[in-house]
């Protein structure tokens, strides 16, 4: 695949800005010799036409959720509404710059406010904040929150979090950036939280635990009162990653679960777009406790007048330069109006319908280990195959079907895990689709599996070498020697 | 609802192949205590028609966005070519997820492996990441970084940074225990090495600084000992300017919104982060790498992915997943768009108008230079006794110029400050000086 | 390649080849093959102090990273460093030429409790 470096340079003849003939003599003149730049940048310039075909030529060797059916478990890569495009698009919020007085920002200003409210409604919730940019932001957030709520209570003993061993990295690389240690706790034969386990490590050391509801198996936590009751009660507080909020929208609030830290990932379940790694955003939403330590600034609202408020003598501080992705802010927003209470309700019935309609289809060619009802996604396990066939190789030939493989090896507590997450916004028609390749895969396992062995063959590049990449990293465009 | 294609009949069908009678059926499992307590958010579902007028009539009602600005701190209203714009609109790009397949994300990770090689090229470093959420937190992870390198738990940082990131630096280092002790600035706005704190891990600055003034780096890291030298640059004034790396900085970093991205009320935004190949294991966020497949086809994956939160977890050296993918994106294209003579064109744009304004202005009874360095595209005016009064006057024409509360922070009374970016015209220069020269 | 007889076993599938007072210790086939091709190796000093339990150093491969836990009390008295530029030693030559460290034992006692041969393949069968 070539990149820009290895296109044929145009010459520049200026064109995206006015000429100006005297802006270099004033860098000459105004710019110490010593400072300016000696070597010129190994930047090539391509004419419009030039760059539109290259990149072009890039995207389609992509795959998004508007090519295809994207089951990854975790992910909830559901469509991405074009309106929420366009209206993240309008100059009135793309052209604003953030030190803009308030009474001059006042549509953006509500655009915040109202999302919080709908924020807080969803989860049942009293607090929000729209500063995190990423799931894992406001992860960390929140366990700023906890570390400064303990200060605020002295009890700095508490330097424990607790978490499943089904869960996602980044909650324990979250609390250990916060200087928190982490605990595992052990998941029972049904998948769910150990609660003699966790009784066990429950003590004055521990600050709280980090759940995500339902778990990464797809399964909802059936005595999750019971678990947040006994956290409450040992002094620590809930966090709930809230990925998985695509399976009880609309049918149940995290708050009404006992969580004390709740984060949205916008990019998955308020149908923002993934962008290929992001932007996302993570909003967090808290109990009456952790309010006094929200980030700062927060937007506030008086009649009809939004402002922004910088003290707050409890407040962690700021974890983002100013309020959030606003524009992204402005997507889940868009994407709330559209679908009001009713639409909440439909997308946690489609989600949860599709999954437990796909598990119910796969189980018998794979191997489910959890056989039960399961939410808005589920895991099953490639190791019954035919023998030398991994999970692995399954992922890689559905590509050779046009479908992005699903999740694969997460949950670690799953060998060969591959986990399935259709999300409502396909059809029976796609999901009998992806039922028939699946069937058609464990089939070849059996009868041939060198097609798998040897997948992708309908992809723009086979099988890469990983190895080398890891021990010989190439970070960088390797530029021939200067002459 | 317009986003699910499942008709009444699908779901039948689909709900008797699962083996229940209903919907409700599949929502046993969340204990009827917690059903019971639910509330609808009361929000009534609205049509595409309306939710698009309701959505537009925020936007309209955000009057700074119309108006000429001479806003900076960081965030600058500079042009965006439309090609930028339109091919960002492909849904292959932004529709896509994180490339964990590369095989079928070969347009993501090449894309990730042109800005890693851009960002190198700017800062002059030997290794970038794709992407940190923005120029703040990307400051603060390289401190963290620092002081996983170096192990003592303190940092000297030049009072001049944006106070945006000062904020978000002291917070994470308030969870980290990393004291900061604040480095002050002498009259040319450059930051004063003297008496520097013993047993620190990293010194770091910001060029051009809150002052808009351009820190001169030479012979810095000769001074700091062990310290790793961090700098946070604008990405746009190295394209005239001597890199950081060439002064031996161990980690650069910079906020990429000047590079094509539209400034959007502050997010999303763009973090670049550098540094040199020794420390790629410490480097925190995803990396694109180069390889080849079984038919020696080169492709691209992501490299190193040892250090990140999917499998390091807990001893991850960051928790970061998400980053700012199609925001470099955006960054790729437009700096391909400019081209290495188009960058120094549109930097040089910059500085030349800057410096045309701060000299018609200055030439005004009044009206000084608040610092004796060099400056880039931003500058910062004493205006004794009328500092309010002009400010005033300016918005009053309909232009947009920070507050003199906003440099307060930095114990400058009576002052203001201008960026000035390739976008403003003679006429609105002019202007700005007709209408400043009349305050008394 | 079968589990050399005169080698101890620990739960964490390293193994310790005793020299008197020291032990060569490194991990066992079936620990890198449950890692995939090794990349990068992060060895200790030569110098540093052990404890039985703690991590003394770390294996990384594309997907994993697998821990080396010292079985011992002791000191660093060599580190393998051919591991630096030849990484897949460990998954070539995994109980011989991919050694990792060796360690001056403090605690001769604390070799009793490690399994055999036939002990660490039973283990690893049970899965």
């Amino acid at each position: 695949m070539r990149t820009l470096f290895d296109c044929r340079c145009s010459e520049y003849g200026g064109g995206l800005y006015p000429r100006d003939d005297n802006a270099m003599q004033a860098v000459d003149a105004c710019v110490d010799a010593n400072l300016l730049r000696k070597r010129p940048l190994r930047i090539p310039h391509l004419s419009e036409p030039q760059i539109a075909r290259h990149y072009t030529e890039l995207s389609k060797r992509n795959y998004g959720v508007d090519d295809g059916f994207y089951p990854l478990g975790s992910c909830t890569m559901k469509y991405n509404p074009k309106l929420n495009e366009d209206t993240a698009r309008l100059p009135g919020f793309a052209g604003l710059h953030p030190h803009a007085p308030a009474t001059m920002s006042q549509g953006a200003l509500q655009v915040l406010c109202d999302l919080s409210e709908y924020l807080k409604g969803i989860t049942g919730m009293p607090g929000v904040s729209l500063q995190p940019v990423a799931g894992a932001h406001g992860e960390l957030t929140g366990m700023f929150l906890l570390k400064k709520h303990f200060e605020r209570a002295g009890q700095p003993l508490r330097k424990r979090i607790l978490l499943p061993d089904s869960a996602h990295g980044t909650n324990p690389a979250s609390a250990a950036v916060a200087g928190f240690s982490v605990t595992q706790i052990p998941s029972n034969n049904a998948g769910m939280v150990d609660l003699d386990g966790l009784r066990a490590e429950l003590d004055e050391t521990v600050a709280g635990i980090m759940l995500t509801v339902p778990n990464t198996l797809g399964i909802f936590e059936e005595r999750i009162l019971e678990v947040t009751q006994l956290v409450h009660d040992a002094g620590a507080l809930c966090y709930f990653d809230g990925a998985n909020l695509n399976a009880f929208l609309g049918k149940a609030r995290p708050g009404d679960m006992g969580a004390d830290i709740f984060h949205f990932n916008l990019h998955k379940t308020l149908s923002t777009p993934h962008g290929g790694g992001g932007p996302g955003a993570g909003p967090i939403a808290v109990s009456e406790i952790l309010m006094p330590y929200l980030p700062i600034p927060r937007v506030v609202q008086e009649g009809d007048r939004y402002d922004l408020v910088w003290e707050a003598a409890d407040s962690i501080g700021s974890m983002h330069a100013f309020y959030g992705n606003f524009l992204v802010a402005v997507k889940a927003l868009t994407y709330l109006l559209q679908l009001g209470d009713e639409g909440l309700r439909e997308v946690g019935e489609n989600a949860v319908l599709n999954a437990n309609y796909l598990q119910a289809a796969l189980k018998d060619a794979y191997t489910l280990p959890y056989n039960g009802l399961c939410k808005h996604e589920f895991v099953l396990s490639g190791k019954d195959l035919a023998e030398g066939v991994s999970t692995l190789d399954v992922a890689k030939r559905l590509i050779d079907y046009g479908i992005h493989p699903p999740t694969i090896y997460f949950p670690l507590i799953v060998r060969e895990a591959i986990m399935i997450e259709p999300t409502e916004t396909e059809g029976k028609e796609t999901l009998d689709r992806f039922i028939d390749a699946m069937q058609s895969i464990a089939r070849e396992a059996a009868t041939s599996p060198e097609l798998l062995h040897e997948a992708p063959r309908n992809a723009p590049v086979r099988r890469l070498d990983q190895t080398r990449a890891a021990k010989e990293p190439i970070l960088t465009h390797p530029f021939s020697e200067e002459t | 609802m317009r986003y699910i294609p499942n008709t009444m009949q699908d779901q039948q069908e689909m709900l008797a192949s699962i083996g229940v009678s209903d919907l409700e059926a599949l929502f046993r499992d969340i204990p009827q205590e917690i059903r019971a307590r639910f509330r609808p958010i009361g929000l009534e579902p609205q049509s595409e028609m309306e939710v698009a007028e309701t959505v537009r009539s925020m936007a309209d009602r955000n009057e700074a966005a119309a108006r000429v600005s001479f806003l900076g701190g960081g965030i600058y209203d500079h042009y965006v070519p439309s090609i930028v714009t339109h091919l960002l609109s492909r849904s292959e790009f932004y529709t896509a997820y994180t490339p964990y397949q590369p095989e079928i994300s070969q347009g993501t990770l090449t894309a990730m492996f042109e800005f890693q090689t851009l960002v190198c090229e700017l800062t002059g470093m030997e290794i970038a990441n794709a992407s940190m959420y923005d120029g703040s937190t990307a400051l603060a992870e390289a401190v963290l970084m620092a002081v996983r390198l170096r192990k003592q738990s303190r940092i000297a940082v030049a009072a001049s940074l944006f106070t945006q990131v000062t904020r978000v630096l002291e917070t994470y280092c308030w969870a980290a225990d990393i004291e900061i002790v604040e480095l002050p600035y002498d009259e040319r706005g450059y930051t004063i090495l003297e008496d520097l704190p013993a047993d620190i891990s990293a010194v770091a600055l910001q060029t051009p600084n809150a002052f808009g003034i351009v820190e001169p780096l030479s012979g810095i890291k000769e001074r700091i000992g062990d310290a790793l030298l961090i700098v946070s640059a604008n990405p746009l004034s190295l394209a005239l300017l001597e890199p950081p790396a060439s002064f031996g900085a161990d980690i650069v970093v910079a906020e990429g919104q000047p590079l094509g991205l539209s400034m959007g009320f502050g997010g999303p935004l763009l973090g670049l982060f550098a540094t040199r190949k020794a420390y790629m294991r410490q480097m925190p966020g995803r990396m694109a790498g180069r390889t080849i497949d079984a038919e020696a086809n080169v492709g691209y994956t992501m490299a190193a992915q040892t250090r990140e939160q999917h499998i390091r977890r807990e001893r991850a050296t960051s928790n970061i997943c998400t980053n700012a993918a199609l925001c470099a994106l955006a960054a790729t294209i437009y700096m391909a768009s400019a081209g290495a003579q188009g960058l120094r064109h549109v930097a040089a744009l910059n500085l030349a108008r800057a410096h045309h304004l701060a000299d018609r202005l200055t030439a005004l009874d009044g009206f000084d230079l608040a610092f004796g360095g060099g400056f880039f595209n931003e500058f910062v005016l004493r205006i004794p006794g009328r500092a309010e009064a002009v400010h005033s006057a300016l918005e009053g024409a309909g232009f947009l110029v920070e507050t003199p509360s906003a440099l307060r922070a930095y114990g400058l009374e009576d002052c203001l400050r201008f960026a000035v970016t390739e976008k403003r015209t003679q006429e609105e220069m002019d202007r700005v000086e007709e209408i400043v020269g009349g305050v008394r | 390649m079968s589990y050399p007889t005169d080698y101890r076993y620990t739960k964490d599938h390293e193994w310790i080849q005793v020299e008197g007072n020291r032990a060569r210790v490194g991990i066992t086939k079936h620990a890198q093959e449950e890692l995939g091709d090794i990349v990068f190796v992060e060895l200790p000093s030569v110098g540093d102090g052990v404890q039985a339990g703690a991590n003394v150093a770390t294996v990384e491969s594309v997907k994993a990273v697998g821990d080396v836990v010292s079985p011992l009390n002791g000191t660093v008295a060599e580190v393998n460093d051919s591991l630096e530029s030849a990484p897949e030693t460990i998954n070539q030559s995994p109980h011989k030429d991919g050694w990792i460290v060796v360690i001056e034992i403090s605690d001769n006692s604390q070799l009793d409790g490690l399994m055999d041969a036939a002990g660490y393949e039973a283990f690893i069968a049970a899965g």
